[in-house]
């Protein structure tokens, strides 16, 4: 070793409850860093020039600016600097697929374990946690003027229309945000489990952020339905953000996929999340607690599905896919995690049919062995059925999480919105705008079914948008 | 948006009740067919309920319900003057309605209030329509003044011959489609077999048939799917596709085993809500 050759110490590792004492709660898997770690952790990165982390992220925050002042022990100007650009830091320090963005871009993943920028920023964030609202939200002292003319309403309330309206009313306008659900958080809420992303803690703790700097949230209203997008206009709002997300689930379209114990990942998680299920019977809704159960897909819901299913007492859990476990597109780590929570890996399998009893109860499913066949056209080896390879499964709970189709609860009511032709609607690269003026959208209802940051990329690229033409930013 | 209940009225002592509550938000929307989703307090579960009635002047909707499970208790347990946690609406598609002769509105049990706001919205359009009621005995009948306010004729069924024909609705209907050839549509709301019945007593007479499904759902917006139901071989999601389906073409069989998915648990809830109740008042 030369001494110009600096060594890199190893990452510091994240304190996690064990395996086998949190597959039986509902806790946070995740512990977070002590100051102490972070600045450790810190202390790893290069601060590159040219850094390629802030090019991985969706909204460019500068990485090393503020890991920089997380290495001197600075969390308030760390905060600061990640607040500059992103609304929601304690969400995306837990759910970003950092491996494939920012942490996927930095230099050290070469050779060696990259810098651990989410878990810096989940840190960063938690730390800040207990500040007051306003200084959460602009990093500022004080709370901006909000001006009641600039009126901006938001349909749906998951992260690209919380994203929107914090970088709104950090600037002075005036925003409103529209929930069809009783609970506010989107996917945040219904969606991530507790165990990944805590409701309470985090989640509710960015909303009332919001409502400091005077974010109205109406629930129960349901955009297309309660109210129309023209109805916003003539009740004064200058510009609409639609993010009401993806909706609709896909199913597999299998025989006997209607029996009782077939749901899919959107049920599943709903009842146990937003209903809060796991707590039955003190809370109301209900949900049936498997004892064989299977999950199908191989992304993080499925992850989240099986996760939860093992939390609520489950036998065995097989998740299972038809590629191989690295073709997974999870994040790597609820991948790990879930494996180490005894969650069996059930790959290169395809499932062919559900039965069930003479009461519509799900007994078990068929599943075709699958093996990798020549690279296709992308490079990737393609699975195959082998021929005659098909076995059975008991299963009393099957949970289906293969992504889903554009909801049409708001676009058959706004026909004036353009769509592509995967059914989502159309925006403008640059601004988020539709097809109807001053409107805008961003989310999964433009791309389909992706991540918490990518919705907040595009929250952010409407809001900038939004806050040029009302003249407050260039 | 307090949804303020202005009036209750015990329909079956007990049993059913009417609630008129203060919705200016969804009656300016709501339109025979459509249902709302609603919340009782902060431990409770979405549950969906056609709206009986609209009164845009007023800016009020109608629920009438079945106190069944925990659910439609907890609502039981709130007065005029209390507030409803949660209601959302107007939701799924509204009732097909278009003028054309004379139609015939099936209703059974709590059905028939539902079965009431779209025989309206007929009526409105400029239909004859012929209101066919039916339960099992004349004390359990519902809404019989509501309909004879504008449907020239109402048919009346009692399991146990206390009020109209003993017998079931379907006889009557079967009589009249024999006898009238004019009807161009018959809409049935009731329990699942009920429903199944008069599709298939229609069916024969080739005479388009709609029923309104009660389906279990969660969010009533199409993320979930807990209402799908097979409708000529397709899966639909009673919430948004619905929840009114052409009755030759539903699957009842399936929807009645999906309606029973949760019975166990909603009994424990029931039980363990009724335990707690009796607790609390010793």
């Amino acid at each position: 070793m030369t001494a110009s050759k600096k060594t890199i110490a190893k990452r510091v590792p994240m304190p996690n409850q064990p395996p086998d004492v949190r597959r039986n709660n509902f806790d946070e898997v995740a512990l977070g860093y002590t100051k102490e770690m972070a600045m450790e952790e810190a202390k790893r990165c290069l601060q590159c020039k040219k850094p390629k982390c802030v090019k991985g992220c969706p909204v460019e925050v500068p990485i090393p600016d503020f890991i920089a002042h997380l290495a001197k022990g600075d969390v308030e100007k760390a905060y600061a600097v990640i607040k500059s650009t992103n609304s929601l830091p304690a969400v995306c320090g837990r759910v970003c697929p950092q491996e494939i963005q920012c942490e996927g871009a930095c230099i050290l993943n070469a050779k060696e374990q990259p810098v651990a920028i989410g878990r810096l920023e989940r840190f960063t964030a938690d730390e800040y946690m207990h500040m007051d609202a306003c200084d959460l939200i602009t990093a500022k002292p004080e709370c901006p003027y909000i001006d009641q003319d600039r009126k901006v309403a938001c349909i749906g309330s998951g992260p690209s229309s919380l994203t929107v309206a914090g970088y709104l009313a950090a600037r002075g306008c005036k925003v409103t945000v529209f929930e069809a659900l009783h609970e506010v958080g989107g996917v945040l809420v219904y969606g991530i489990p507790e165990f990944r992303l805590p409701k309470e803690k985090i989640v509710a703790k960015e909303v009332g952020a919001l409502k400091e700097l005077e974010v109205e949230f109406v629930t129960n209203y349901v955009g297309g339905k309660t109210f129309n997008i023209e109805d916003l206009f003539e009740q004064g709002y200058k510009a609409v953000f639609v993010g009401v997300g993806a909706g609709l689930p896909k199913f597999l379209r299998i025989p006997g996929e209607n029996f009782n114990g077939v749901f899919s990942a959107n049920e599943y998680l709903t009842r146990v999340n937003l209903g809060r299920a796991y707590e039955f019977p003190n809370y109301d809704t209900p949900i049936i607690k498997g004892r064989k159960v299977t999950v199908y897909g191989g992304g993080n819901v499925a992850m989240d599905a099986a996760r939860t299913a093992q939390r609520l007492g489950a036998e065995s859990v097989h998740i299972v896919y038809r590629r191989t476990a690295d073709a997974m597109p999870a994040r790597h780590e609820e991948i790990e995690h879930a494996v180490e929570e005894g969650i069996h890996l059930e790959v290169l399998s395809n499932p062919i049919e559900f039965r069930g009893d003479e009461r519509g109860n799900l007994t078990s499913v068929l599943l075709q062995r699958m093996e990798l066949g020549e690279p296709d056209a992308s490079g990737r080896r393609s699975p195959k059925p082998v021929e005659g390879d098909v076995y059975e499964l008991e299963t009393d709970l099957a949970v289906i999480a293969v992504g889903t189709n554009p909801n049409p609860v708001l676009l058959e009511n706004e026909p004036g919105l353009k769509l592509n032709k995967w059914g989502y609607i159309e925006v403008d690269e640059a601004t988020g705008e539709t097809s109807i003026p001053n409107v805008y959208a961003g989310g999964d209802i433009v791309t389909g079914a992706a991540t918490v940051i990518l919705a907040m990329g595009a929250g952010r690229r409407a809001a900038k948008e939004i806050a040029h033409r009302f003249g407050i930013e260039d | 948006m307090a949804n303020t209940i202005l009036k209750k009225e015990q329909l079956i002592p007990g049993q059913t009740s009417k609630l008129v509550i203060d919705a200016p938000h969804i009656a300016a929307k709501a339109q025979p067919g459509n249902f709302i989703i609603l919340r009782v307090n902060e431990k409770g579960e979405r549950i969906p309920l056609t709206i009986a009635d609209t009164d845009r002047e007023n800016g009020t909707i109608t629920i009438v319900y079945l106190v069944l499970g925990k659910s439609t208790a907890l609502l039981e347990e709130l007065n005029e003057g209390d507030d409803i946690l949660d209601l959302c609406g107007p939701l799924g598609k509204a009732t097909h309605i278009q003028k054309g002769g004379t139609v015939i509105c099936v209703g059974g049990g709590t059905g028939i209030a539902a079965m009431h706001h779209i025989a309206k919205g007929h009526h409105m359009a400029g239909n004859h329509v012929v209101a066919v009621i039916g339960a099992r005995n004349k004390d359990l009948l519902l809404f019989e003044k509501e309909l004879k306010s504008f449907c020239p004729e109402v048919l009346i069924s009692t399991d146990d011959g206390s009020y109209g024909h003993k017998g079931l609705v379907t006889e009557l209907l079967k009589d009249r489609l024999e006898k009238d050839k004019s009807v161009v549509e018959v809409v049935a709301v009731g329990p699942v077999p009920m429903m199944a019945a008069v599709s298939k007593t229609t069916e024969p007479f080739g005479v388009p048939t709609t029923v309104s499904l009660n389906s279990i759902m969660v969010d009533g917006v199409g993320m979930c799917g807990a209402c799908r139901v097979t409708v000529g071989g397709q899966t639909k999601f009673a919430c948004v596709d619905g929840p009114e389906f052409d009755g030759h073409k539903v699957d009842f069989q399936e929807l009645r085993q999906r309606l029973a998915a949760f019975s166990p648990m909603e009994k424990e809830s029931y039980d363990h809500h009724c335990r707690c109740k009796c607790n609390d008042s010793k």
